[in-house]
């Protein structure tokens, strides 16, 4: 299955923080215009950095509209679709409201084959009946082996298959950046 | 980190960090029972047969919901009723079954060592539910766990283990995890049922209740087995449970009120528990029933879920 990727380098930076928090601000403002308001819906973030960002559209929904709305975790390693998932330690799922009959707003920082969101969909669908769920992404880079299609995008970068895209987040890595990186290689 | 035996056969031999993994996996499935649908398809198409040689309810049962929540196929095979009753061997009918393909056959066997001599034989992964007075690792887990959502953490934590030492896998079991988690284990009883190698693996030895539950975080009381009667090792029942039951009196007057009170079950109710006790609110034995499930997914997931132990996924 996949190996070991090799050793990566920076590339080119795509998002700086202000420009990372200016993309969240505008999915916030959409989330609200296409669902008429933050009635009934709900987030539910990928871990790791999706669960960070779902907070933090929370939040700036919350700043626009007053609503506080509730932000779940999913982990969708039970239900992936290859076999290397030993070694993807099961983290646990924690949706601690009903998502039945809600507006899910599925959440994960950078949508790639759509596979990953394949699984999560799958594992919602599990957890209950919802209204309807949207599918909100930090980078859309292509690539796509599945008929998925995110409803809000933070921004599209084309890529090569050899490119990685890393989300950089203030919580987990010190700093809010987006770049991409490459192999290296001589 | 990963996980890459094929097996699980003891406690013994597994490193601290084995032990937090699925100590920990097991804490992330816990999540399922509480769902309306409790079925994840981690293990479809997998097929996991138990095979038991001796009674068991809430071993068997939990690999049996374990498994069907994680969407395995789960085959039960008991030794009454099945070709083992005419006289087939144990290895001929592990072969047989081994035959057909399991991915993980999960054995319990009153001989010791059984399912090491089946993980020899077969190519599939095995799982001890229980070896003669060996070792029974998932129930040392899912002690564990139960230990670690009460108290938050291992280091430094002190059980008294109370009873039939010498006939228990389930104190093995615990004391080598508790062990290699740096908790201090005292281990009590009548002397006929203390073994030598309780003092070889670093426990401490009592041979008084009162003594033994003083200041300790956990008590673990063990089932009396009432075989050991007749075989001389306790005078009756009685004295037993006179001089090693645990009672309400005894623990307000000797025991920590923040005491967690522990038993892998069957209770003896009124022998080596007092009803109170066994339901009041120190106990957790319904806990360690529930974690039961939760520690047999992990331990069938991280077996079966896939072979790539280096493969870091991403």
């Amino acid at each position: 299955m996949t190996a070991r990727p090799p050793r990566l380098r920076e590339k080119a930076e795509v998002l700086d923080a202000s420009a990372l928090d200016r993309a969240l601000t505008r999915i916030a403002h959409e989330i609200l215009e296409k669902n008429g308001g933050a009635k009934d819906v709900t987030f539910v973030g990928l871990r790791t950095r999706g669960v960070t960002l779902a907070q933090r559209l929370a939040a700036k929904i919350a700043a626009i509209d007053g609503a506080s709305l509730p932000v779940g975790t999913l982990d969708i390693t039970l239900y992936r679709d290859d076999l290397d998932m030993i070694g993807a330690v099961v983290r646990a799922t924690d949706i601690p409201f009903s998502i039945k009959d809600k507006t899910v707003v599925l959440v994960d920082d950078v949508l790639f084959t759509g596979r990953t969101i394949r699984a999560a969909l799958d594992a919602l669908i599990d957890l209950g009946r919802p209204k309807m769920i949207q599918l909100a992404i930090l980078v859309d880079r292509g690539h796509r082996e599945l008929p998925i299609r995110p409803d809000y995008i933070g921004k599209n970068l084309p890529t090569s298959r050899r490119e990685a895209v890393a989300v950089r987040l203030t919580e987990h890595d010190g700093e809010d950046r987006v770049v991409i990186e490459e192999p290296e290689e001589a | 980190m990963g996980w890459t035996r094929k097996d699980l056969l003891t406690i013994r031999e597994l490193e601290a960090a084995e032990i937090l993994t699925l100590v920990d996996t097991a804490a992330s499935l816990q999540e399922i029972a509480t769902r309306e649908i409790k079925k994840v398809p981690a293990l479809r198409g997998k097929t996991v047969v138990n095979l038991f040689y001796e009674n068991s309810t809430r071993t068997r049962t939990s690999f049996e919901i374990a498994g069907k929540w994680l969407s395995a196929d789960v085959i039960n095979f008991s030794a009454t009723g099945s070709s083992a009753a005419k006289g087939e061997s144990f290895v001929d009918t592990a072969r047989n079954i081994a035959a057909m393909s399991p991915d993980v056959v999960v054995v319990r066997h009153s001989s010791s060592g059984a399912p090491a001599l089946l993980a020899r034989e077969l190519s599939c992964s095995i799982v001890n539910a229980g070896d003669g007075a060996h070792e029974h690792p998932t129930q040392a887990l899912l002690d564990l766990l139960t230990i670690r959502e009460k108290k938050g953490h291992f280091e430094g934590l002190s059980v008294a283990i109370v009873g039939d030492i010498a006939h228990s896998r389930v104190a093995r079991s615990n004391i080598h995890g508790m062990k290699k988690l740096g908790m201090t284990v005292t281990v009590a009883g009548p002397p006929t049922l203390i073994p030598p190698y309780a003092q070889e693996l670093g426990c401490k030895v009592s041979y008084r209740l009162e003594d033994a539950i003083r200041d300790v975080d956990v008590i673990m009381m063990l089932r009396l087995q009432q075989e050991r009667m007749h075989a001389g090792l306790i005078p009756s029942l009685r004295e037993y449970s006179r001089y090693w039951g645990l009672t309400l009196d005894r623990l307000a007057a000797h025991a920590r009120p923040d005491v967690l009170i522990m038993h892998p079950g069957p209770v003896n109710r009124g022998v080596e528990l007092s009803p109170e006790v066994a339901d009041g609110p120190y106990s957790v034995i319904l806990d360690q029933v529930s974690k039961g499930v939760a520690v047999r997914m992990a331990v069938l997931l991280l077996l079966a879920g896939g072979r790539s132990g280096e493969a870091q996924a991403q």
